[in-house]
């Protein structure tokens, strides 16, 4: 998938995805030698912002796990990162059927909480995977994208019956999804 | 890697510390014995047991308990010790299981510090017999190994020790049953008659774990807890309809063992697989499944019935949260838009303005219908499950009309989980979520006889509204004295005015209070020391450690005590008692009831706001006052009371007094 491409989550046999799961990965910060209590960890938070005709009505991050409707979920944070090898740190899980009816856009997006730009950590990838069959829907490596802090993944809306996916992989810079917004709102 | 040891088996081990976890279904008690290299134990100071636990590179635990972990470390053994043997036996005289046939099998394993297994041995194929030696650690040309044994004996600690050579192996034996006996004397009530040997009629309680072994909450090893198949379970035994049958319910006898899941034992079946939750038949595709009661996780049908509660609580809490949010999306979205028709000077003339404002008021119509669709699929859902869920709860978590209630009996074991009353949102008045909380209750209630807010309320009504209360706390009180085994909790009550008499009746009559109703000053304050002294007792002797200096006398069961129309007859002195009793009791069970209206309390000021604060606040009255953990609605509560005209409490309260002097 390539930035700004839109895919339906309409099934070929006519049935639509239900859930998905956006996931976050990256290699924790190397031990060094004698200090190794002076490293610095690197925190990657991802979050879902849940919009309703273009007014953010609910997030899901690291301070408010579920969304109040229960329809998204967030798995927790992990402050350090993982081995690096392809697994997911951080996932959201969003159960599409059960989303309220006024919601009708969610944006993911990565931010750097302990502010190292996406070069300096090794690794980093993230992804939306089609939570019933494990199919990778979007996947970006943030490694190598530059010297910012925080990315607009992609978003999900309503479209007909179903939902579609768009990837945007705008970057940007921000410690959490707040500091987005404003990159945000052009992509409604 | 852990290697999986049969029998007879061994392994090498490489490195001296290690741990021995031991996970067993029921309370078993740990202990070690060292040998020489002719395999002979020199004497009782060889032996590491619940008396004596520590020996130089060895520790167990002092108590009977369904996990140990054992500290071993293998360089500090002296130099004669070529074998320390790994005993595990069943704790006699608490009426809990008398054979290794009986419980689920055992399950040890030896791990390095950081908890990575080194070798695990599951203790399959035991029968009658009541201890056994489970893993030897043995020395070979300067190197430790582990080996499997797996060797009971029928005639329990005493027959073992005398297979290892110890001469005073009978007295040995005693020592460590006493030792036990003496560490489980908080948390078992006298053993009930115990019966012969071999039947498995499950007689008495299980030595219920006390407070330092944790709660009934599943403490086992899921995923490698025991070979032991699950115990067939027979669907019907969730099946709507079924449960009807009230005696079904809440006696599965012993002779049901292969039938339905027993709800009267959740901490027996710690580390047994659980048998797996009833499922749902198979539904027609595009239906929504069919919901069935016990449909969640949990190790007995107690805990998934509990689960499975909670689950509908926070399903209903969330799907409305859904729907007010719509709702309220939309009331905005149409203001914001018929702000600007207002705003729009083109739109005062002509039609355009009504068109605009019309169009506003569709979409907020077609919205909020929307949402309401979605809230009535998800109410439709859960108020079938309820249905099923309702009429398959066992008696502490089922309302006072359910027929449970009718052919309750006196339980053995103490439940998860206590209904005190309904829940509900506005938005679905008959969906009714059952309100449980854990027991041992971990905070008092306040059951707030105070005005409901209206001023010009007449006499009569603060009267009947304090019966009502009065009524309220006497149906949670007969609640709790049915729920838990009998002889295992008292009812105390002060009443100074003896305005309470009339709603306490039902206590009274059937003699299941511990002492009358106290009236007057003295008696308070006689009732509110004595609670006093046992809770500075109880807390002294769990801070040091020596839960056996107990005074023998002592009440062993959890206290409750309702304290009607406070602040009347409380002097100062009482009001400190009381607040001690509020902060300190429920941590070593001793928990209040007070039926009391705040205002009238004013005029101690804020020192009583602790108090309430500590108190968890219900009403006689339905009020929408509780909020739930995750979006907090305000729900309204609506107390569980006898339906009027009932005689449930009266027949429930003479059985658990009849049931007590059997005990006797």
């Amino acid at each position: 998938m390539t930035k700004g491409q839109a895919i339906s989550l309409q099934k070929n046999d006519g049935g639509s995805l239900t859930a998905v799961r956006m996931g976050l990965g990256w290699q924790a910060a190397p031990r060094r030698g004698l200090f190794g209590s002076r490293t610095r960890e690197i925190d990657l938070d991802a979050s879902a912002v849940l919009f309703a005709d273009k007014q953010p009505v609910d997030v899901v991050f690291f301070r408010h796990l579920v969304s109040d409707d229960g329809s998204v979920r967030h798995t927790g944070d992990n402050l350090v990162g993982g081995v690096g090898q392809g697994g997911d740190d951080e996932a959201i899980l969003v159960d599409l059927a059960r989303i309220p009816v006024h919601i009708d856009q969610i944006v993911f997006t990565v931010n750097s909480f302990t502010g190292q730009t996406f070069q300096e950590v090794q690794n980093a990838f993230c992804r939306l995977v089609d939570e019933t069959n494990g199919q990778e829907l979007a996947r970006y490596t943030l490694a190598g994208g530059g010297s910012y802090t925080a990315q607009i993944m992609a978003k999900v809306h309503r479209s007909g019956p179903g939902w579609t996916l768009t990837a945007l992989g705008t970057p940007a810079n921000g410690r959490t999804f707040q500091d987005l917004m404003p990159s945000i709102l052009p992509h409604l | 890697m852990t290697a999986e040891l049969v029998r007879g088996q061994n392994h090498p081990l490489s490195q001296a510390r290690l741990e021995i976890r031991v996970s067993a279904g029921a309370p078993i008690v740990a202990s070690a014995t060292l040998s020489d290299e002719n395999g002979k134990a020199r004497g009782v100071e060889w032996v590491a047991h619940p008396g004596a636990p520590t020996l130089p590179g060895l520790e167990v635990s002092k108590q009977a308990a369904a996990d140990h972990r054992l500290a071993v470390d293998l360089g500090a053994m002296p130099e004669a010790v070529h074998r320390v043997n790994v005993l595990l036996a069943l704790p006699t005289g608490g009426g809990g299981p008398v054979r290794f046939g009986a419980v689920a099998a055992p399950f040890v394993a030896v791990t390095g510090l950081d908890g990575t297994e080194v070798a695990s041995y599951t203790l399959t194929g035991l029968d009658a017999e009541s201890a056994v030696v489970a893993l030897e650690l043995y020395r070979r040309q300067g190197a430790w190994k582990v080996r499997a044994i797996g060797q009971g004996y029928a005639g329990g600690l005493a027959e073992l020790f005398a297979d290892q050579g110890l001469p005073e192996a009978h007295h040995l034996a005693g020592t460590i049953n006493e030792a036990v006996a003496r560490g489980l004397a908080r948390s078992v009530p006298a053993p009930p008659q115990r019966t012969a040997d071999g039947d498995r009629t499950r007689q008495a309680a299980a030595p219920a774990p006390g407070p330092d072994q944790g709660g009934p909450a599943p403490q086992g090893t899921p995923g490698r807890a025991t070979p032991q198949p699950p115990s067939p379970y027979g669907p019907q035994g969730a099946q709507p309809g079924y449960p009807a049958d009230p005696s079904a319910v809440t006696q599965p006898s012993a002779h049901t063992a292969g039938g339905p899941v027993d709800y009267s034992h959740p901490g027996r079946q710690n580390a047994a697989p659980p048998p797996p939750p009833p499922t749902a038949p198979p539904t027609p595709p595009g239906q929504p499944a069919q919901p069935v009661a016990g449909d969640a996780t949990g190790w007995s049908m107690d805990e998934r019935l509990y689960n499975q509660v909670w689950g509908m609580f926070e399903d209903l809490a969330r799907t409305t949260a859904a729907y007010r949010s719509a709702v309220d999306f939309a009331d905005s979205r149409m203001e914001k838009e018929i702000d600007q028709v207002l705003s729009d000077p083109r739109s005062r003339i002509g039609g355009q303005g009504d068109a605009t404002r019309e169009a506003a008021r569709a979409k907020h119509t077609q919205l909020v219908d929307q949402a309401r669709a979605a809230l009535d699929r998800d109410l439709a859902q859960l108020a079938a499950e309820a249905d099923v869920v309702e009429p398959a709860l066992p008696p502490a978590y089922a309302r006072w009309d359910n027929p449970v209630w009718h052919g309750y009996r006196v339980p053995m074991e103490i439940p998860m989980a206590l209904r005190v009353g309904d829940l509900y949102l506005p938005e679905s008045e008959l969906l009714r979520i059952p309100m449980l909380v854990r027991l041992p209750l971990e905070r008092g209630l306040w059951i707030d006889s105070g005005h409901a807010g209206s001023l010009d309320e007449s006499f009569a009504d603060a009267h009947a509204l304090g019966r009502l209360a009065m009524d309220t706390a006497v149906a949670l009180a007969a609640r709790l004295l049915a729920v838990y085994p009998a002889g295992e909790f008292a009812v105390h009550v002060i009443d100074p005015a003896g305005s309470g008499a009339q709603a306490l009746a039902p206590l009274v009559q059937t003699g299941v209070l511990a002492t009358p109703p106290a009236p007057g000053a003295a008696a308070v304050a006689d009732v509110l020391t004595r609670l006093t002294q046992r809770v500075d007792l109880v807390q002294m002797a769990v801070r040091a450690g020596a839960a056996d200096s107990l005074p023998p006398g002592l009440d062993t069961a959890e206290q409750l005590l309702i304290v009607n129309d406070f602040p009347h007859g409380f002097d100062d002195r009482a009001v400190t008692q009381l607040r001690y009793l509020a902060d300190e009791g429920p941590a070593v069970g001793v928990h209040l009831m007070m039926v009391a209206d705040r205002e009238e309390a004013a005029g101690y000021g804020p020192l009583l706001d602790p108090l309430w604060r500590s108190l968890l606040r219900i009403t006689p009255l339905p009020d929408d006052h509780l909020a739930d953990p995750w979006v907090g609605h305000a729900w309204t509560y609506e107390p569980a009371l006898v339906p009027p005209g009932s005689q449930v409490l009266q027949q429930v309260l003479s059985k658990v007094a009849k049931a007590r002097t059997k005990d006797m």
